[in-house]
């Protein structure tokens, strides 16, 4: 069963004072299936936050449609919650009152703080209830974030680059916290992100994206079994086909971006070692 | 006749104790500054929180505030005294108003003007609505602004007091005015000292405070 449909979508910024306009994709068909994580993968600049935006209704598509269940999206809903690359907490409130600032249009006050202390507990922040964000490292304030956005219930999680701004142990061990979450909690995750690994070690589905022109370049079914060894031979085997073409893509954006000062062998450098692509760029 | 220490000390004590004439003047000043800056504070505030939100608001209010408070409040006694036909207390506490408010109008402005889309958003994907963003994420993120606008709204509106005072009649202003008339310089000394007092507690005691507690709640201090 399709939990969301994404439907002939379009996304055109128009630049009013320069009477230009930039299309990032015009034609995006995608459909994400109950209880599936899907990952959205491509270099910086394609159009992955535009998309989960527009699916999240924060922003709205240029033309086509998005549907979650048989409703058609206009506005963000409780359906759907979010988690950003920041974890945009409310700095003036505590641990728990960030949380229950999700519940407050459902429940009252004291409902709302017994719910959200549930959540809290899911990630492992029952003892930080009290504390104000800037108290809290980048890995925690993320973890209330997923709190926040799960207390709402949502059948779909959105999650932009979540882990983009964390150190290497910090986002090994959310990965492990995603995953058990997603297992308990059967939730449908559309997650952005430009590392591959990552895509691959959380992922059912792995959705390439490209720019120029923008769209899905390629669609892979990750049939490996859980928990993934980022050693094991097939997982290799699928980072070096996804890298292959995703090296192209990146290769396409730096010679754009650069233009005379792209040098192949320097972009090589650049992203052959390390497989986080565009990580730390 | 030239002042002394000893005298505006002696001065305080006869004023406070014995005639009660700077008691008086103190609670009549108070009284003024109190009302005044209130009001301030008030439609500053909402002044600013306005043209915050509303960008036609801000284009067309937003230049009239910035000329407003290029002029020294002062300046507009004349005029107040005609507008309350000649009643000291609220034509003084009006120019307090003038002075305080638009300090207050730009830093509120500034500080929703300043608050993360990102928190924005994540307020719109909970479902709260415009008018609820404005109440429970715009307003609170500005906070540390407001204080900031407080505390101008503060020197500006007590500065306001005391010259409109100095012209004008009643209050700690007026009072100082009468001593030098009197030529007792030991009692302008004594009521310069009472000005500066209230101004250091105000700061230190008042705003200091609030400003340490919300700056660390709100994760700006500095150590
Ligand atoms: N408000 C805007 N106005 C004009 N252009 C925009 C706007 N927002 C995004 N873009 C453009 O749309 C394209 C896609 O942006 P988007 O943020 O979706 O990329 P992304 O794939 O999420 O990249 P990253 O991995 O760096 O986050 C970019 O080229 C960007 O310049
Ligand atoms: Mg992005």
């Amino acid at each position: 069963m399709e939990q969301v449909r994404i439907e002939h979508v379009e996304k055109t910024f128009h630049n009013k004072e320069k009477e230009k306009s930039f299309t990032v994709f015009d034609d995006i068909n995608l459909e994400i299936r109950s209880g599936e994580f899907l990952s959205l993968l491509g270099p910086s600049g394609c159009g992955k936050s535009t998309l989960l935006n527009i699916v999240a209704g924060l922003d709205e598509a240029t033309n086509g449609e998005v549907f979650v269940g048989d409703k058609k999206v206009l506005q963000p809903g409780s359906d759907r919650g979010v988690v950003f690359q920041e974890a945009a907490l409310m700095p003036w409130l505590t641990v728990l009152e960030n949380v229950s600032f999700a519940l407050r249009k459902k429940m009252k006050k004291e409902e709302a703080k017994e719910h959200a202390k549930k959540y809290l507990k899911l990630v492992h922040l029952s003892k930080f209830i009290g504390s104000y964000p800037h108290e809290l490292s980048g890995g925690m304030k993320q973890r209330v974030a997923i709190a926040r956005a799960l207390a709402m219930d949502p059948k779909i999680l959105l999650m932009d680059e979540p882990f983009g701004a964390l150190d290497e142990q910090t986002r090994t061990m959310l990965h492990r916290e995603v995953q058990y979450i997603w297992e308990e909690t059967k939730k449908t995750i559309l997650f952005v992100t430009h590392n591959i690994r990552e895509a691959i070690l959380l992922s059912d589905r792995i959705v390439l994206m490209g720019t120029r022109p923008g769209g899905i370049r390629k669609v892979y079914d990750v049939n490996l079994p859980r928990p993934r060894s980022i050693t094991s031979p097939e997982f290799v085997q699928l980072e070096e086909d996804i890298m292959s073409i995703l090296g192209g893509e990146i290769e396409k954006v730096m010679r754009e971006e650069m233009g005379d000062d792209f040098n192949t062998k320097k972009a090589s450098l650049l992203y052959g070692t390390d497989r986080n692509l565009g990580d730390h760029i | 006749m030239f002042p002394s220490p000893l005298g505006a000390i002696e001065q305080l004590y006869i004023g406070f104790f014995q005639t009660g004439i700077l008691l008086t003047a103190l609670s009549e000043s108070i009284y003024r500054i109190a009302l005044g800056y209130g009001l301030a504070i008030l439609f500053g505030g909402s002044l600013g929180i306005l043209i915050g939100v509303s960008k036609i608001a801000d284009e067309t209010l937003g230049t009239l505030v910035v000329a407003l408070q290029s002029i020294p409040s002062i300046v507009w006694l004349p005029i107040s005294l005609i507008i309350f036909a000649g009643a000291q207390t609220p034509a003084i506490i009006f120019i307090i108003v003038l002075g305080g408010t638009w300090a207050m109008t730009l830093n509120m402005r500034m500080g929703i003007k300043n608050v993360q889309p990102i928190l924005i958003r994540a307020a719109r994907t909970m479902g709260y609505n415009q008018k609820e963003i404005i109440w429970k994420v715009m307003i609170p993120a500005a906070i540390p602004s407001a204080l900031t606008g407080a505390r101008l709204a503060w020197a500006f509106g007590w500065r306001a007091l005391i010259a409109a005072e100095l012209i004008g009649r009643g209050g700690l202003g007026r009072t100082l005015m009468d001593a030098r008339d009197f030529f007792n310089m030991d009692m302008v000394i004594a009521i310069m000292i009472i000005i500066s007092v209230i101004g250091l507690i105000v700061e230190y005691l008042i705003f200091s405070r609030i400003e340490k507690r919300v700056l660390s709640r709100w994760g700006l201090s500095k150590l």
